[in-house]
């Protein structure tokens, strides 16, 4: 251990990690607000979380209990890295239960269960401009963000509504962050939009690539944008989790076999182990204990 | 009796920039007045300068000299000397001419381009609409055209068409340019009978009548225009 | 009568370094009047409407606006975000290509509910029925409210971008060669379309063109510009009857009869 060549706690050498402090410092001073950063190369390519992992290597302290999730599990090939990374470069606890992490760097999910004080939840953002899609000039975006230029937002759910009568925008679902900026939630589904709303947790989003941080304090109003006569909803699900029978959660569809079986389970696997330890089950666990 | 039109000492020259800055002379010291429910008819013969004096009367040609006085809502103007804004106001209300030749803007029916004039003025569309086919009707314009925008009617048919929109407002003034000039002889005997209620409701006429019978029938007072040739006045 | 200019105009000048595009230039323009401005191409008339609608700065000079609350503002004065606010409500711009002035990767309805929603409408059916009533307007058939203007003619889009202009009822549009591209059949179809919007709208609009016919049929009074200055300007009637200026003199013995 010792004659091998070590890293500097967490990774990123202290200059770094200052300059991005600052930039999340600014970031929760104005919330929803994108602050540039020096974003730093990675030993992982653009796209694995970047942006994430170098907002938790600024935040992490020895003290800190890990957790990574990637679609809501905790065990995919890019939540079982960036875990091993900071294990390896930080020496850090970590965990899959969410109440036990104090950080969760997180693609794609909010945890099913409730965030708590002290929690921080820290998401890997492709691409920060929620204006982008229907305006590529930065100049432009920026200047809409400073002027409060946001009807743009609501021509993209005009054109879902015509296209496909009802807003049929599922993920990365824009939000305005304390009635002022206009925010992207990273590729989170639209189910997980109200959770972001008066959180008990710190939010940070990090965008290597595009060179952004952004974030939501806690405690701060976080409201889906929407129409008066097509309101916002979440994604709805017919049946319970097929493993621990939970309802009101979001679910992925498993393909069985190849004659189009198929079931659904939560996509927080921490939250379907810990509801089945507790003797909850789902209508397959018990098709199979049956038999 | 009142008097809304008053020229007075008016000249009016072209300075042809395109052979070389020619100038050349049109009428010099034109002075005479309109009086209500009177109507004058510019003579002379061609090339005089009859058509000058009511394009400038109008608006369409400049004035070098002197003023033209329009009594528009008791409130004298004089347009020589007015900006385009005054100019425009003057025609909704005051001033209407009938010239020899439709202006044809694409698409509107016939109906609409007699209409317009009271449109402008603030009359509901329905009303000006009926208000525009009696006219139409009187003029013997076939019913057939009404619907249809006059671009590929015949100059008869055009002149009408000219006609009924110059008399559908009851504007104080009127003039008229050769207003009768490609109409037959049953037409021509409806404008004259619509000029001889004009100057029954009080309006004040100026025209060009080329044609001598109509001349006759209409004017009050013949004014020799070849009194105001510059070349006259030279000499 | 009580009103008052809608647009003053004093002294405006416009240099790119020690050229010159446009010089001295001042007028008024009242509610409800239509000004053409012609010339040929570098005569500086783009330039004057650029000046005229923030979309440069003058050298020097001034021009001032009549806001809704009766106050005139001084365009060059005015924040960012007040001017933009102005240019998307009580103005419209008409460009000479409709691409520069439509999101050409949205739908028709979308394009023309785009101000509607900038200035907080939050009622998709609203949104939609008005954005479906300016499309006839300006004779669009309703049933391409969903497509692309990609897929639009050169007429329709034209079209297209004046409903999505005056969506908002501006009071002042600007026009910069809106027939510029077109087909003559196409060409009288939108001027008599324009001519009928404005005359019910009550617009006032400065349209730039050099084509006279269009100047003719649209405008109470032009504005004759050469080398940057206005050479000649009066009632429209005036100046193409009895042009005064050599070089308006040229250019209206240039027109085409057919």
């Amino acid at each position: 251990m010792t004659d091998l060549a070590t890293y500097n706690f967490a990774y990123l050498d202290e200059q770094t990690k200052r300059m991005i402090r600052r930039a999340i410092l600014k970031a929760i001073a104005i919330p929803g607000y994108q602050v540039p950063f020096a974003s730093r190369e990675m030993p992982m390519p653009y796209g694995w979380g970047t942006g994430g992992v170098q907002v938790t290597a600024a935040i992490l302290g020895p003290d800190d209990v890990l957790k990574v999730i990637d679609q809501g599990a905790d065990d995919t090939t890019n939540a079982v890295s960036i875990r091993a990374f900071f294990q390896k470069v930080a020496n850090v606890a970590v965990t899959t239960k969410t109440k036990d992490a104090t950080i969760i760097q997180t693609r794609h999910r909010i945890p099913e269960e409730k965030l708590g004080e002290g929690q921080t939840l820290v998401y890997q953002v492709p691409i920060p401009e929620p204006l982008r899609f229907l305006e590529p000039r930065e100049t432009e975006t920026r200047k809409m963000h400073a002027l409060e230029e946001y009807g743009l937002m609501h021509v993209k759910l005009y054109e879902d509504i015509a296209r496909n009568g009802h807003i049929a925008t599922t993920y990365a679902y824009p939000v305005k962050v304390e009635g002022r900026y206009v925010m992207d939630p990273s590729p989170t589904p639209k189910f997980d939009n109200p959770k972001m709303h008066m959180s008990d947790a710190l939010q940070l989003f990090g965008a290597g690539r595009e060179k952004r941080i952004y974030a939501v304090p806690p405690h701060t109003q976080v409201v889906s944008l929407d129409f008066e006569d097509h309101p916002f909803e979440i994604q709805h699900f017919d049946k319970p989790c097929a493993l621990c029978g939970a309802e009101q959660v979001y679910l992925d569809e498993v393909v069985l076999d190849d004659r189009g079986g198929r079931m659904f389970v939560c996509s927080d696997t921490d939250h379907c182990e810990d509801r089945r330890a507790h003797g909850h089950v789902g209508h397959l666990l018990a098709q199979e204990a049956a038999e | 009796m009142a008097t809304p039109l008053v020229v007075s000492e008016v000249a009016k020259s072209f300075t042809m920039h395109l052979r070389d800055g020619l100038q050349l002379p049109v009428v010099t010291g034109v002075s005479f007045s309109v009086k209500a429910g009177e109507c004058v008819v510019l003579g002379g013969p061609s090339g005089v300068g009859k058509s000058s004096i009511l394009k400038m009367l109008y608006g369409n040609y400049g004035v070098d000299e002197g003023q033209i006085l329009i009594d528009h809502g008791g409130k004298r103007v004089d347009l020589a000397h007015a900006d385009p804004r005054a100019v425009l106001e003057v025609r909704r209300d005051t001033l209407g001419y009938v010239s020899q030749f439709l202006r044809v803007v694409p698409r509107v029916s016939a109906i609409d381009v007699v209409a317009d004039p009271l449109l402008a003025r603030g009359v509901a569309l329905e009303d000006a609409r009926d208000r525009a086919c009696e006219l139409l009707a009187r003029l013997n314009l076939p019913r057939e055209l009404w619907q249809l925008p006059p671009a590929t009617f015949s100059g008869g048919e055009q002149q009408r068409i000219n006609i009924a929109r110059g008399f559908i407002t009851e504007h104080a003034i009127l003039l008229l340019d050769e207003p009768t000039a490609s109409l037959d002889a049953k037409n021509r005997a409806v404008v004259v009978e619509m000029i001889a209620a004009k100057k029954q409701a009080g309006t004040a006429l100026l025209g060009i009548f080329h044609d001598a019978e109509v001349r006759e029938a209409v004017a009050d007072r013949i004014i020799d225009v070849s009194a105001f040739s510059p070349r006259k006045a030279a000499a | 009568m009580t009103t008052v200019p809608l647009l003053k105009v004093n002294d405006v000048s416009k240099f790119y370094g020690s050229r010159i595009g446009c010089q001295n230039v001042s007028f008024e323009l009242w509610p409800g009047e239509v000004l053409a401005i012609v010339g040929e191409s570098g005569s500086g008339k783009t330039t004057l409407l650029s000046c005229l609608s923030t979309r440069l700065m003058p050298t020097s000079g001034k021009v001032e606006y009549h806001m809704r609350d009766g106050q005139y503002r001084d365009l060059a004065r005015m924040a960012e975000a007040e001017r933009r606010f102005l240019m998307r409500t009580d103005w419209g711009f008409v460009h000479q290509n409709p691409a520069d002035g439509l999101r050409m990767t949205v739908s028709a309805g979308a394009n023309v509910g785009e101000r509607l929603m900038a200035v907080g409408d939050r009622h998709y059916g609203n949104i939609r029925a008005t954005a479906a009533d300016w499309l006839r307007r300006v004779e669009i058939e309703e049933d391409r409210i969903d497509d692309q203007p990609r897929a639009f003619s050169g007429g329709m889009r034209q079209r297209l971008q004046i409903a999505r202009n005056l969506v908002t009822a501006p009071r002042l549009v600007f026009m910069d060669e809106p027939t510029g591209g077109l087909d003559v059949s196409v060409q009288a179809r939108l001027l008599d379309l324009v001519r009928g919007l404005v005359h019910d709208l009550g617009l006032s609009a400065i349209i730039v063109t050099h084509d006279l016919a269009v100047a003719r049929l649209l405008s109470h009074r032009m504005m004759v510009m050469k080398d940057g200055l206005v050479i000649e300007q009066g009632l429209t009637d005036r100046v193409l009857d009895d042009p005064r200026e050599p070089y308006t003199q040229l250019l209206v013995s240039s027109i085409l009869q057919v």
